[in-house]
């Protein structure tokens, strides 16, 4: 995690080079945005110059009694209804071009990451934690474009202050001087402000987290809490961090309170420069009063957008950091290589051979060694070892989801890694521990798209325990589930997982303890309907396709050869031969009772749980 | 959601004044702020009347410009500036200050209030929305208070003065400006709805747009596994598409709402300049060129509030329904009274329980529990059975008073769980969970829950005394070992460990184990017994079991069938009572584990 972590401070510079890439990727947008705001800069000075032309023209004439002829009412008229409806074109196109840049930017580079996410191999998500990942593709990403929303603004700005400068000049040198000084005095007071301000905002957002991992972490635990009443405790903890994060804020916004007043105060007094020093010319006939009405308008009206330079260079850090993590996802390379194999279609269970099999992440601490078994079609292998012996390791280089260092796995003779992508799915399904669900129907979270009719669907959650639960659901197959949709039990999970492992008539099933979370009672009659498809039982593949009795190519589906990793002796008596793992090597294989006779240690491991009454009533 | 109040009920007004109930801090002081808010606001017009001042006796005085008088007058300005500069200063900070500090109380409380709820509420609620109560929630407030709140009031604040120095210049071109802003006010209305609208749909999309970028992270294996890579990209290219259309539509609107404003004063400057002109020259109204330039300033104070306007009632609006829901969370009651110092203290020593014919069903629902009728006597072991949804497990939450019974009452020492001390409770009843849960913290610090002041030395001992001395030994760093979040850096059963630890600190005189149903290591689950066996010495126990093996080592078995106890006695007695609940149990559990030994 720290590898990937970029530690460089970010500069001004690095920001302008995140804001490139944007520019780069979305060209029409940024100019599009950028015309209406310089457009937008333009005609904000226009309207001063409208303000001022109508007061030396139509303004001061007038209450001179001189007669001002109807054309030029209709030109104050039309000057400034028409400068103010183009400088809502030109909003509109600032802020929606802008907005619109910075939404399709988010997409593009969402989709890119999970695109990665997608062809990284299983070895890279076991590197990277969940919440980093998450992060990357989610307040990374916000963060990395959240400049080019002030972006067009602050370049709008940069060329109202040129004309505005400019118009100052051609009206008064003098007077333009003195707004001279207001201006850099606004810009510098704005990069003080985000100079004290911005490590407050970071930590206060750092603090949030934190508040709400404290939260979370004593709700999720609220029983304990509770019964041990701990709640003081808790709320102490809680209340710690709540003012902390309360002080932090409070000086945020203390400091905020101080730049706030002052920034709008600067060009308030340079425009009181202004009078004073416009009086004195005009008495002197340097100028006349509109030109100094412009100077003292544009100093009011330039001065409040200034801060959008401020707001886009605060942007910058938490920008550039999360680009630069999103960048380190982004350029990571390496995927699964792939051969061109087919497995010829069958309907019986497939032949596994794992031939010296070895696998390390790191070279000092193997997890498995020189690991050789066979399972014959249809037959059941029962894994069999205490925590930490290599099972969960060894189902996920079945499934191909990392290869091994050393040896091979093969599936009717063909090495997995010779295999054409997508191909080893048609033939295994592996259903994990910890059982995961989409967000999605419960159909979809079986079938995950496969055109599958509905019998099929029922036939695998009857074998996997769940067609009564589902039937109670609301909505039935059709009934949401995952974190937005119906919450189920661990248990239930486990179930719902298994039948999309069934539904798909696998050759080879590899369950890794997918059954810890399930009523022992349960259990048994899930592993009586597998026993049933495992056997071989020629009645259409035991209960999986009752129903349904299409079958796979043509022919009668015979069920699949079984891979089983299990704690439980009900599980283990499901197979026609264990493989006892210990430290990553196979120690014994053999029948459950052959094992049970010769191997002391595996006679320890099984048989634990089932002596410990015995144990404690002596 | 049911039993959880969400506050929906409650007015806008309402809820502020609740809200200012349950935060006192809010109000403190808020005369003065108020004070310097309208001075702050005021201030606001300095500018426009020195323009007009120094253009009507400065630069047209007659006779030449005055240069005496525009110093004064600037003189004048420039002092007011300040001033509103320094109010300025003092209002938003005393802002900051009373906002933050009511709403970290608001927080606190509110977190406090959910650990205090039953535990029925507490499973109604998601977690994670309970989480954004005290989180999000309260930020959204926080947010508002600080940023729209201040805008708000300033900015109306501004609108006010503005049109009161408008009306005393000429109350005539007042009412062009406010003509000429009349339709944008009219429209605010429709505006924010839309937004309001627009925005609940942005956050839909980012729902679902989370939900579907979890899954090539969180189910990697599953997707990978199961070649459906194409079909997940879709899924997300699909939530990506919809968070961006949403969000594309929302900006539209709140960019056309921001952009009337200025077509507005557009009209207003050039309806002022006319209209100036025509009442200066055609009637008899004093007008000078001065005051329709001061107004030509003071249209610009009306433009940044309607501008900001619909942004700020959108915003107001979600601060206002966050608010309600925090609110909504304090009122909810904590059904179960601590009767604190009036309560009874348990004495020390092994406990009897009796549930005295206990009822219970949840709000609404048919009773779990029918007149269930038990005495305990101190220092057995009890082991209740049951097939799931009994009630079994409905006994150990009304022992722990987690939840108190809709009749009869459970009594311990002879006295009713509702006349006893929380304190004394909670430290004579300790309840094991099924899922040994720990905090992100240290074994030593998840052990310490048990008991807060026990040194290294205790808690070592207290681990000999299970005989998970070696365990502790065994693991890296022994007792500073993280959990990790939830405990998920230890397996599953070595968290049941350390829960029994805990439990062992905690010295329990009446211990309620909920026995976990997942299977685990069977060396663990080994070690896991003996402790149990251990923690269990010299204390009444009652456990709801769902192993043979627990209800064979037991004094007596309680049968629980249909919220009913149907049998009891010791195992021996009642597996010999053919065709009875506990007979067709023990036949299912035989059945399992003789599967193979057949």
């Amino acid at each position: 995690m720290s590898g990937d972590r970029p530690s460089r401070r970010a500069t001004t510079l690095d920001g302008f080079k995140v804001l490139w890439v944007a520019i780069k990727r979305e060209p029409v947008l940024f100019t599009f945005s950028t015309i209406g705001s310089a457009l937008f800069g333009v005609l904000t000075v226009a309207d001063a110059w409208v303000l001022g032309w109508s007061t030396d023209h139509v303004l001061l004439p007038a209450f001179d009694g001189e007669d001002v002829g109807v054309d030029l009412m209709w030109a104050v008229l039309g000057l400034f209804v028409g400068v103010a409806i183009l400088r809502a074109v030109g909003i509109v196109a600032r802020r929606l071009g802008a907005g619109v840049m910075q939404f399709r930017m988010q997409a593009h580079t969402r989709r890119a990451v999970t695109r990665r996410y997608l062809a990284l191999p299983m070895e890279w998500h076991q590197r990277h934690p969940t919440g980093e990942l998450l992060s990357n593709a989610n307040s990374d990403v916000e963060a990395a474009w959240s400049p080019i929303a002030p972006l067009p603004m602050a370049v709008g700005t940069v060329v109202m202050m040129v004309i505005a400068v400019i118009q100052m000049f051609a009206a008064d040198v003098v007077l333009a001087l003195v707004g001279l000084l207001v201006f850099p005095a606004v810009v510098a007071a704005n990069l003080v402000y985000q100079r004290f301000s911005s490590p407050l905002m970071t930590r206060a957002q750092q603090l949030r987290a934190e508040l709400s991992e404290v939260a979370h972490e004593s709700f999720d635990g609220a029983l304990v809490v509770k019964t041990l009443g701990r709640e003081q405790e808790e709320t102490d903890r809680f209340a710690r961090k709540a003012a902390e994060l309360r002080d932090v804020n409070i000086r945020a916004g203390r400091i905020r309170a101080a730049f706030d007043p002052a920034l709008a105060a600067l060009p308030n007094l340079g425009v009181l420069v202004v009078l004073l020093v416009g009086v004195a010319r005009v008495g002197s006939g340097a100028t006349v009063a509109g030109d100094v009405v412009t100077v003292a308008y544009l100093l009011t009206i330039v001065s409040f957008p200034i801060r959008s330079i401020g707001w886009l260079l605060g942007e910058f850090p938490r920008s550039v950091v999360g680009w630069r993590r999103v960048k380190a996802v982004l350029d990571t390379t390496g995927s699964l290589p792939y051969g061109d194999r087919r497995l010829t279609p069958s309907t019986r269970g497939a032949r596994l051979v794992v031939e010296g099999l070895g696998f390390a992440y790191d070279p000092e601490q193997p997890l498995l060694r020189d690991v050789t078994f066979e399972a014959e079609p249809g037959r059941t292998v029962a894994v069999v070892g205490a925590t930490a012996a290599g099972k969960s390791t060894l189902t996920t280089l079945l499934s191909r989801l990392v290869d091994p260092d050393r040896g091979a796995v093969t599936i009717d003779g063909t090495d997995l890694r010779d295999l054409a992508a997508g191909e080893l799915a048609t033939a295994v399904a592996v259903v994990p521990q910890s059982a995961f669900l989409f967000d999605d129907t419960v159909r979809d979270n079986i079938t995950l798209g496969a055109d599958l009719p509905d019998e099929d669907v029922w036939a695998a959650l009857r074998t996997a325990q769940a067609d009564g639960f589902v039937a109670a659901l609301p909505d039935g197959l059709d009934t949401r589930l995952g974190e937005r949709g119906t919450s189920l039990s661990g248990g239930q999970r486990q179930r719902i997982s298994l039948a999309r492992a069934l539904v798909r008539r696998p050759r080879l099933l590899i369950l890794d303890d997918a059954t810890s979370a399930v009523d022992p009672e349960v259990e048994q009659r899930i592993l009586a309907g597998l026993r049933e498809v495992s056997t071989g039982s020629t009645s259409e593949g035991g209960s999986t396709s009752e129903g349904g009795s299409t079958s796979k190519g043509g022919a009668t589906y015979a069920g699949p050869t079984l891979v089983v990793v299990a704690y439980r002796k009900a599980t283990i008596g499901l197979a026609d031969e264990v493989v006892h793992l210990a430290d990553g090597e196979i120690r014994d294989r053999g029948t459950h009772a052959e094992l049970l006779e010769r191997n002391a240690d595996y006679a320890d491991l099984v048989n634990a749980y089932e002596t410990e009454p015995e144990a404690v009533a002596e | 959601m049911s039993g959880m109040s969400t506050g929906a009920d409650l007015g806008a007004i309402e809820t502020l004044r609740r809200g200012v109930r349950h935060s006192p801090e809010l109000t403190a002081g808020i005369r003065v702020t108020l004070a310097l808010a309208v001075l702050a606001s005021a201030g606001q017009v300095v500018v426009p009347i020195a323009v007009q001042q120094t253009l009507d006796k400065g630069i047209g005085a007659k006779g030449g410009p005055d240069v005496a008088f525009t110093l004064a007058a600037v003189a004048i300005s420039a002092v007011a500036i300040v001033l509103t500069a320094c109010s300025s200063y003092l209002m938003t900070s005393r802002l900051f200050t009373a906002s933050e500090r009511g709403l970290a109380t608001l927080r606190t409380k509110a977190f406090r209030h959910v650990h205090d709820l039953p535990m029925l509420t507490q499973n109604t609620e998601r977690r994670g929305a309970l989480v954004s109560r005290v989180t999000s929630d309260v930020d959204q407030v926080s947010q508002f208070l600080v940023f729209g709140g201040l805008l708000f009031v300033v900015s109306v604040g501004q609108m006010l003065v503005a049109t009161v120095v408008m009306a005393v210049y000429s109350w005539q071109l007042a009412l062009v400006v406010w003509v000429c802003f009349a339709p944008l006010f009219l429209s605010i209305r429709w505006f924010q709805r839309k937004l309001s609208h627009a925005y609940t749909v942005v956050r839909q999309t980012v729902g679902a747009l989370l939900s579907a970028v979890s899954e090539p992270v969180v189910g990697a294996a599953v997707v990978k596994a199961y070649a459906v890579e194409a079909r997940t990209q879709q899924r997300i290219d699909a939530a990506v598409d919809a968070n961006m259309a949403a969000q594309t539509q929302a900006q539209r609107f709140t960019v056309f709402s921001f952009s009337l404003g200025g077509i507005s004063a557009g009209f207003a400057n050039a309806g002022v300049l006319l209209v100036g002109v025509w009442l200066g020259t055609e009637t008899g109204v004093d007008m000078t060129a001065g005051k329709v330039l001061a107004f030509a300033f003071l249209v610009t104070l009306f433009v940044g509030p309607v501008q900001m306007g619909t942004q700020i009632l959108t915003d107001g609006q979600n601060a206002i329904a966050s608010w309600r829901r925090v609110i909504g969370v304090l009122e909810t009651p904590a059904d179960l009274d601590d009767p604190g110092e009036a309560g009874s203290t348990l004495p020390r020593g092994p406990i009897d329980v009796r549930f005295d014919h206990v009822t219970f069903a949840y709000p609404g629902g048919r009773p779990v529990l029918h007149d269930v009728d038990l005495a305990i006597a101190a220092g057995r072991r009890v082991a209740v059975v049951g097939e799931t949804g009994s009630g079994k497990s409905t006994i150990a939450k009304l022992l722990t008073r987690l939840m108190d019974p809709t009749e009869g009452a459970v009594l311990l020492d002879g006295t009713d769980l509702r006349q006893i001390r929380q304190e004394s409770l909670r430290s004579s009843v300790v309840l094991v969970p099924q899922e040994g849960f720990l905090f992100d913290d240290t074994i030593a610090a998840n052990a310490r829950y048990g008991r807060l002041d026990a040194s290294y030395d205790e808690i070592g001992r207290a681990a000999d005394e299970l005989g998970l001395g070696d365990w502790l030994a065994g693991l890296p760093r022994g007792l500073d070992t993280r959990a990790g979040q939830r405990g998920e850096s230890l397996s599953a059963g070595e968290r049941q460990l350390v829960a029994l630890l805990r439990a062992q600190l905690a010295d329990p005189d009446l211990l309620v184990l909920d026995e976990a149903t997942s299977a685990v290591d069977p060396a663990l689950e080994m070690r896991i017994g003996r402790a149990l066996e251990r923690l269990m010495a010299g204390r009444t126990s009652v456990t709801i079991a769902h192993r043979l093996s627990t209800a064979e080592a037991a004094d007596e078995v309680v049968v629980v069938d249909a919220g009913r106890i149907v049998q009891r006695g010791p195992h021996s007695e009642l597996v010999t009572q053919q065709g009875s609940v506990y007979d067709r149990l023990h036949r299912s559990w035989v059945a399992q584990q003789g599967i193979i030994d057949a």
